[in-house]
Parts: C-alpha cells; structure tokens; sequence
C-alpha cells in the first residue's frame, strides 16, 4: 500500500438550503412580482440546490425604492458610530458562520473546500470589520472634512468569489452611509442569501440591503434604475463597457473591476520553489476564475526549460475533485458556459500552433471539470496570450531582457495585476514602477487583505475596493471645480 | 543551478553554493503550511501511523543516560507496543558513543543503532577528536552516524573547512551510514539551510539530518520543505537519493503525519521509507502508539495504556 | 508725411508636440473680439490633427511619466515664470477676448499664473497625500502610489478662455500625464499664447498639446482613440456631445471627468481633479530573513 490520501469530505451538517428562496427586499423574503425563478445547481454534481426567485422590473423598483427608504430615513441620519456596530456584528456573524458559509459556497460555486474556509470567508469577516471602523471616521480619510455618502448603491457581484465580492461592495458602501441593493450572480446566489439572514441575525434595519436573484437582465434594469446614485460592477470587460454606455449622461458614479489578463514574470534569479508555488497559485488558484489571475507566465528565456520541468512536476500532484474533500487543490468549473469557453480557447490555442499539456489527473463523470493545463510555445499574438480564459490555463511566453519582460506584460488592453519573481531588490522596484497594472505582486501572488485597494488600469477598469482608496467610491467628495 | 561535479577547492565549492537560487522565506512558509492542511484519515492514517512509527530514531540523548536507560529504550524500540504484535519495530535507535556496545547488544541486528559523534552537540572540537569519537562509534557497532557540522565555520564563510570534515567523517565511518546534522536553528536562514544542504550533499552525506534536538527551533516543516527540496534536486542532478531526518520538536501524530505529507508532496512516495526519511524523536512515537490504538479500537486511549521507558 | 505703423499681426496655429503646424486640413475660421473685430484666423484643428496630438502625446507621456517629480514641480513653475513675464499679453487677449475691463483681466490672469504656481508645489506632494501604507493581515510590506493614467484629452471651458484653461490641464499634467486639450472655441488666442509659454518653459515636447476649432469635430475621435486614457468634458456644453462622448470613452474603459455645474475657476481647486487622472497601483512583497 501507499500513502494515498482517503476522501476527507468536509460535512454538509451546517448547511440547510431551502428549496425555494425570495427576493431580499426591505428586510424580508418575498416572491417575485412575476414569480418567475430558475435554477441554481452544484457545478461538481450537477444538482439542483434550490429554486431561486428572478427579479424583474417592479421587483427591481420595489427593491430601490425600499433602499431610498432606508438611507433617508434610518441610514443616512444614523451617526457613522452606530452604523458601525451593526457592521462589526455583521462581521462577528460571518466569522461564528464561516464553516456554514464556507460549505455553502463551495457546494454553490465549486471551489474546494480549503479555499472557501481559508480564503474567501476570513477575508469576508476581514473585511466586514476593516470597514466598520471606518464607519465614523471618514472625515480622518482624506476626502475633506465632511464627506457624504451618495446614496442607493447597485452592486452588481461577479460569481468566483460569489460572498467575498458581496463583502468587497457592500462593507464600505454601509459604512460610509450608503443603502444597497445587490445583484448576486446567476450560477451562485446562495451565500448572498444567506447574507440576507446574517442581516437579519444583526438586527440591520431594513431596506439597508436589498438582495435581488436573477440574470444579466436583472443587473441591467438595476444599474438603469433612475433612483440609482452608485453602480458598482465587478464582471467582464464585455459587460462593463455596456454598462459604462448605459450610465452616460446620468449623474450615477461608477466604479468597474473587470477582466485581466496578467503577466507573472519569473526572472533568472527567482527563488525558484516559491516561484513555482506562485506561478501555481497565479492561475489555478480556484480554477483559474480569478480576474488577476497570473494567466501569462513570462518566464526569462535562459531558465524556461527548468522552469518548466519544475511547474509541471509540481502540477502533478494537484489534486481534482470533489470540492468538498478538504484535500482538493481545483475544484469544479462554475457552469457549462464557462467551461465550454474554457474549451472553446484551449482549442485555438492547439489551433494556433502553441504546445497544450494537461497534468494527468482524473476527470469525474458528473459535473463539470477542466484540469490544469499549460499552453508553451504560445505568442503573443495567440489569442490565448491575449484574451482572458478565466480557466485553469496557463499561457507560457519567454522573454530574454527586463525592457522586453516589461514590454510584452504591458502589451494588452488590461492592467489589472502583475507578477514579479526576482531576488534583486533594485529590479523588483523598477519592474513594479513599469508594470501598468492596479496590483502588481513582487514575490508572491494572489494575495488579498481588506486594506489594500484592488482595481485595474486600462481595460481592467476604474476605482479601487478595499483600503483607504476604496472608500472614494462610496463618498461624494469635493465638487469637482 | 546545479552540477554533478564534486567541488575540489574552496572557489569552486563557495561560487556553487552562491549560485544556489534563494529561498523566500514567506513563500516556503506558506508553502510548508498549506501542506500542513491537509487531512489524513482512515486507511491513509492507519498507513502514515505505522510508516511513521518505522521511521523513528528513538533517541536518549542526556547526561543521565545509563546502561539501563539505552536498554529500556531498546526494548521499546523493538516492540512499540507490548500489546499489539502488528505494531511495527522503530528505524533505529538513537544513542551517544560510549553507549553504542549497550544499545549494539540490546537489539542486535533487529534495528539499525546510531549514535551521535563529532563532539555532538556543539560540533567544538578539534578534527582529531571528531574522528576519533566517529571510529569509536563504528567500532563498538554503530552503523549509522549522526554527526554535527561545523556552524561556526559555516557562519564565517569557511564552507570549505565544513565540507573536508564531512568529506574526513564519511571515511571515517567506513561502512557506517553517515547522517549530517545542519542545526539548521543556528543557521537561521532557509537560504543557509538550502546551501548547508547541498554542502553536505556533495561532500557524501547519506542523510540531512535538521537539527540536534538541543537548540531551539529544532525541526520545522518550512526548514523540512527546503531540504526536501534540496533533495529532490540533488536527485535530478546526480542520481542519488539522499534520505532527510527531521530531528527535535516534533511530538505529535499528527506532526509526524503533515512532515510525511511534506515527504508525499515534495519529493514523492520513493522517500515515504525509513531508508530516506526518518524522525528523531523520543516523545513522538508514544503519541503515533495512542493514534494507533484508538484507530485499532475505536476509542481514545490514554497515557497508561502506552509504556513510559 | 509720417504714416502710423502698421501692426505685425501673428499666424495663430496648433500646437503638437512641441511644434506650432497649421491644420493639416488647411482649414482656419475667424476668431473675433469680444466687441465683434476680426481679430485672427485660427487653426481649424481636424481629426488627424487630433490624431497626430494623440501620438505626440504618447510620446510626451513616456517622458514626462519618467520625470521625478521634483523635475516636474520645477517645469511648472517654470510655466509660470515665463507666464509672468507676459502677463500684460495674457491680460490683453483675455481682455480682448471676454470683453471684461482690464482689472478683470489682470485678476484671471494672475490667477492663471497663481494656479501653476500651486500645481508646481503639489507635484512632489500627490504621492504623498493620496498614496498609502497599507497594514495587511500577513508578512508583506504592502503600498499603494498614484501613477498618472496617461494621456487625457480635455475640452477646456468655453468662457474662461485662460483661466479655465490652466486651471484643467495643469492638474492632469502635475501629476504625469500629458494632455490633448481643445482650447475655447471663440476665445483660442490665450491659449495659442500659453503654448508659446509652454514652448519656452522646458515643458518636453509633446506633454501639453492644444487644439483650436470645433471640440464637436474632435472630441468623437478622441473620446474613441485607443491610446487615449481618459477625457475631461469639462468645457463641453452641448449635452449630446457630452454623452456621445462618453459612450464612445466606454470602448476602452477610459476615465470620464463628465461636465458639472458652471464652475468657479478662482475658488481654492482642491485635490478632485488630480485624483481624477491618477491610478492607484498596490504592490505588495513578503517580508522574511
């Protein structure tokens, strides 16, 4: 016998799921104004979950108007001090919930088990409490003397960190004295509900936050509402343009996280294990559904072929499967969508000439999967180097002099995230002072903290969340002269 | 970065360790600890238990130890766990010189004796003296030797004169198996433990031992990761298979459990055996023993249910 | 007989990169008085001059971007200096121009000079005020730093033809960006008058280029240039063009400054406008022995 690894599955025990659930409008659940509702399902099973409400059009007026409600009436007036104790309670809640939320979130979207409950959830309690204690000091932030909030907030909620980004838009938004409403993703709208439940546990007035299920359409008509101030997006570039178009002329302020397509670059001199561990990290961190995910690896030329032999014996040992096992290193595709564009660009990358190589792991029947995979040989005019897969897929390009690395991880329309692997210092900070990008991780990847702001350049988008920076997205400030 | 030459000057020998790539302390950190994550259950415990249990150094190493101490160890060393015949024999056991010919007759040929040399544990003494406590150990019937390095002389940049003690040691030790001990807690840095690593690699070392047991931190799983790592590509490079002893500090089943997954994860399965990956430990193995029972009956056992030697 | 001279009157062009081309269109329009007196024939910028204003503003940028920030504050006041010493010039054409009385005048054009004066001290100060340290959970050193967005096209007020002017592009140059700035329609002679400022002041080519004709014609392609970063429709007053335009600025996710209530170009500017035309890059790195 040898040292395999028995199935560790992380208990369900925690987790009730309704099997319908409502709209979370001005504190309560209700049904729909058409009652229509769709589907959610388990990506690494299959199974439906639960039956979801779709909101539509007086849905979405109920919802903004409930919102107006509350900023006007309770929230708006409320002094910044005790709007954040309801916030440090919300983030209390999380953390004495965490495992339910983590299991939850796992079961919703299909990241394993170990990214749900050592990522995504303490960094939601993180960031839940980070922002609480901004709540009554704003006018300590550096946006004048007596910053206002701006009103109702729309926050649209990408599905790959489906609680994590509900935290990102809805924390500060409360704690500079903004009511919501929140669009949570199609494929993944549980964890969003059970937020409705921590606010209910926290005793948040109502109408403070407002949870509307539903599609693209639903996130249209809610960023269109005219009672809108705020729209915060974090999705594709695709649909951040549509929405930046839509929002033209109007007063509504906007901040948009979207698409990346970033370059880890890996020096000569690296520190090659940690490397490793961080270009693994980069891209297939759950799944490779990561906007700043290290989807380019610029790897210097003189060390590729070791590099290379490294990552994939390190790749190896991944382990696919069952999201909840808590040994599972990639978990589930969220949907059959996603995982047929996956499929769509790692045939082109095959069509374009680049080398495809997929570790050898074991496919489940049910469910939908995709193993990690690297792509060598690749250019940068493949449109595998250029266009954003959102998958486990690594595209591998080689470089030979710092101008060139710095040249070809600018040479895209995105700039959300860069990657640098050096031991020297000096080139560590001329490297990061020429990347064009929001985030750029010297030494490490993929690293995540509540006070440290997060947003794009370019194509990537505008406005930062989290840190001091994130709280200009939610205040009106000095009147632009 | 690496070559299969074995350095024969001190340029050569400090120009290869200098080009060593560095270790990010951050990074092997994290690394070392998500492996800790992991979670070993059922059958995959009950195997890592007794692997883990095989690969014991089962080790005195006082002032006080006497003939009838080594002999108690001994007994238990051979059989863990009077109560359960499967349980399986440790690796070896683990004594100081002058109580090798004691351990030696205990055992006989059951298990493998060790016994630490080279002025253990400070390493300060003069080369003569080193070599004398080694053949004196071979002699009364060690076949495996853990010696210490010089970290003063490491420390001061005199990796050459490290390099010719193991190169003089190993010679020493004729048939003996030779066990290199970093004390990787005084080396402090994960890039001095990666560049003691491949020093005592090249110079004929047939293990890399971590640590005495006697400085504070001893074993750790980050100091484990990189000699591991250090390994592996020693392998790459040469062939050879070089074995890793984590020495000092670990006391649990479930430790000793996560350094293997660190061994799985590292360098793969071919290590998970007492010929290249061992435990230098004293406390450890009566909590592998409890582990082991309550997997055997399904309840939890207790203290006097395992014996105190 | 004695005759009164006859004045030396000026060709008013473009300026690009650090040149002074006519419109490749061939095109000028009549630039009157504020009383009704032809007073120039102006450029009458076209979209290629547009274009060409965008690539010499790229090149502008590499250099201007690189420039310490200390060199910058130094250019600025530089600007200001040689505004001075043409500041009965300035106060002519604003004169002229906006049909206001002289003390008028001298009041916006010494507030133009002032406002570079206050832009050149904030250059080595915007890291300061709107960059941060940030106490991450974990071992890494973790900051974040304003970086300029890049190139940002500006529609300049249409009143305040000086004022308005300096008082938009120098906050988006202070802080590293160059700019492809479309001066007042009716009033362009202060600010073909500020590019001869901006020529003699060790402003590097390319950094401030200004436009003279009809920001309707141009701002469409500028608004959906590839290689623009953002745009300021600060001056635009048709409300049309000003949507039009944003919507195109949506093609590549530029930074949008829409147009706001009439402003007041003499009160204290405030640090919105340099925060407009910034990034906020974070770079993280582990902290270990």
């Amino acid at each position: 016998m040898t040292f395999d690894y028995a199935p560790a599955p992380e208990s369900r025990a925690s987790v009730e799921i309704a099997s319908d659930y409502g709209l979370f409008i001005d504190g309560e659940f209700s049904p729909s104004a058409s009652g229509s509702s769709f589907v959610t399902v388990n990506p690494a099973t299959e199974e439906s979950l639960s039956s979801v409400a779709e909101a539509g059009s007086a849905d979405v007026d109920r919802a903004v108007a409930a919102a107006r409600r509350a900023y006007d009436t309770v929230w708006g007036p409320m002094p910044g001090r005790e709007r954040a104790k309801y916030l440090f309670r919300i983030a209390r809640i999380i953390q004495e919930r965490s495992r339910e939320l983590a299991v939850l979130e796992s079961m919703d979207n299909g990241k394993p088990i170990k990214e749900s409950r050592d990522v995504d959830l303490p960094l939601v309690a993180a960031h839940f409490f980070y922002h609480a204690g901004w709540a009554d000091k704003l006018e300590h932030a550096g946006y004048g003397p007596a910053p206002q909030p701006l009103g109702v907030a729309a926050q649209v909620i990408p599905w790959n960190f489906p609680l994590l980004m509900l935290a990102w838009k809805v924390a500060p938004a409360l704690a500079c004295g903004n009511t919501v409403v929140v669009k949570p993703a199609e494929t993944t709208p549980l964890t969003a509900l059970a937020f409705a439940d921590i606010c209910r546990q926290a005793d948040l007035p109502p109408g403070v936050v407002n949870i509307l299920t539903g599609a693209g359409e639903t996130g249209r008509l809610l960023v269109e509402h005219p009672d809108v101030n705020k729209v915060a997006f974090t999705g594709s570039t695709e649909v951040g343009r549509s929405i930046m178009r839509t929002l033209a002329g109007t007063d509504k302020r906007l901040t948009l996280e979207l698409g990346g397509k970033a370059a880890n670059i890996v020096f000569d001199d690296a520190p090659i294990d940690e490397a490793i561990e961080g270009i693994v990290n980069g891209i297939f961190f759950n799944q490779g559904h990561v906007c700043c995910a290290g989807s380019r690896l610029l790897v210097q030329e003189s060390v590729a072929e070791d590099v290379l032999e490294r990552l994939k014996a390190r790749l190896s040992t991944l382990r696919l499967g069952d999201p909840l096992d808590k040994n599972t290193d990639i978990g589930a595709i969220n949907s059959a969508e996603q995982l047929a564009r996956i499929n769509e660009l790692a045939k082109s990358g095959q069509g374009e000439g680049a080398e495809r190589w997929s570790a050898p792991c074991e496919i489940p029947e049910r469910g939908w999967w995709f193993p990690p995979t690297v792509f060598t040989g690749v250019t940068q005019a493949h449109r595998i180097a250029r266009e954003e897969i959102f998958g486990p897929v690594l595209s591998v390009l080689t470089f030979r002099t710092p101008d060139e690395a710095v040249q070809k991880a600018n040479n895209t329309p995105y700039g959300l995230s860069a990657g640098i692997w050096t031991e020297k210092g000096s080139r560590i900070l001329w490297m990061a002072q020429q990347l064009r990008a929001g985030v750029v991780w010297a030494n490490t990847f993929n690293r995540f903290d509540p006070t440290s702001p997060f947003g794009g350049y370019k194509e990537s988008g505008f406005g930062r969340e989290g840190g001091l920076h994130g709280l200009g997205a939610y205040l009106k400030t000095e009147a632009v002269r | 970065m690496t070559s299969d030459q074995t350095p024969s000057n001190a340029v050569e020998l400090g120009a290869f360790l200098a080009g060593l790539p560095g270790v990010d302390e951050v990074g092997a950190r994290g690394r070392a600890a998500a492996l800790g994550t992991r979670s070993i259950k059922n059958d995959a415990k009950a195997w890592a238990l007794d692997a883990a249990i095989g690969m014991v150094d089962l080790t005195t190493l006082e002032g006080m130890d006497t003939p009838g101490k080594v002999r108690a160890l001994c007994a238990k060393a051979l059989r863990p766990d009077p109560t359960d015949p499967t349980t399986p024999s440790v690796a070896a056991v683990c004594v100081y010189g002058d109580l090798v010919d004691v351990a030696r007759g205990a055992v006989g040929d059951a298990i493998h004796v060790a016994a630490v040399a080279t002025a253990f544990p400070s390493g300060r003494a003069s080369r003569q003296v080193k070599l004398m406590d080694t053949r004196e150990a071979v002699a009364a019937g060690a076949d495996e030797i853990d010696m210490v390095i010089d970290r003063g002389a490491f420390l001061a940049g005199d990796t050459w004169r490290v390099f010719e003690e193991i190169v003089a040691i190993k010679e020493a030790c004729g048939p003996a198996h030779l066990k290199v001990i970093l004390e990787t807690g005084e080396l402090r840095t994960l890039d001095n433990v990666r560049r003691a690593s491949w020093l005592a690699m090249l110079a004929g070392a047939d293990f890399i031992k971590t640590s005495t047991g006697k400085v504070t931190p001893a074993a750790t799983p980050p100091v484990t990761l990189v000699m591991l790592e250090a390994v592996r590509d020693f392998e790459r490079v040469t062939g050879r298979r070089i074995g890793v002893k984590a020495a000092g500090g670990i006391r649990t089943a479930k430790e000793a459990i996560s350094y293997l997954v660190l061994v799985k994860e590292t360098v793969g399965d071919a290590w998970l055996t007492p010929d290249l990956f061992r435990f230098g430990a004293s406390t450890l193995l009566n909590d592998l023993l409890l582990q082991r029972q309550r997997m055997a009956t399904g309840h939890y056992s207790g203290p006097d249910y395992v014996t105190i030697d | 007989m004695t005759h009164d001279r006859i004045g030396v009157r000026k060709t008013h062009k473009l300026f690009i990169g650090g040149a002074f081309p006519r419109s490749e269109s061939g095109r000028t329009y009549e630039v009157a008085t504020a009383t009704g007196d032809f007073w120039s024939n102006a450029s009458k910028a076209s979209r290629k001059d547009a274009r060409n204003a965008v690539i010499a503003a790229r090149t502008g940028f590499s250099k201007w971007s690189a420039a310490t920030a200390y060199n910058r504050g130094q250019v600025l006041y530089r600007i200001a200096e040689v505004m001075e010493d043409r500041r009965a010039q300035f106060i002519d054409e604003v004169m002229a121009g906006e049909g206001v009385d002289e003390a008028a005048a001298r009041q916006q054009v010494d507030a133009a000079i002032d406002r570079w004066v206050w832009y050149a001290g904030w250059t080595d100060k915007i890291a300061q005020a709107l960059g941060t340290a940030n106490p991450v959970a974990g071992p890494y050193f973790n900051f974040s730093i304003p970086e300029p967005s890049g190139v940002v096209a500006c529609v300049a007020p249409q009143a305040s033809s000086l004022l308005g002017l300096v008082s938009v592009i120098a906050p988006v140059i202070a802080s590293g960006n160059s700019v492809v700035a479309m001066a007042s329609t009716e009033r362009p002679i202060p600010a073909i008058t500020l590019a001869e400022v901006m020529a003699t002041s060790d402003v590097p080519a390319g950094v401030v280029n200004l436009l003279t004709g009809d920001p309707a014609e141009m701002l469409p392609w500028l608004a959906s240039h590839a290689d623009v970063n953002a745009v300021d429709l600060t001056g635009v007053t048709d409300r049309d063009l000003a949507i039009s335009a944003e919507r195109e600025a949506a093609g590549t996710i530029k930074r949008v400054l829409r147009p706001g209530p009439a402003a007041d170009w003499d009160a204290d500017p405030g640090m919105d406008r340099l925060r407009t035309f910034v990034e906020i890059k974070t770079v993280w790195h582990p902290m270990g022995i």
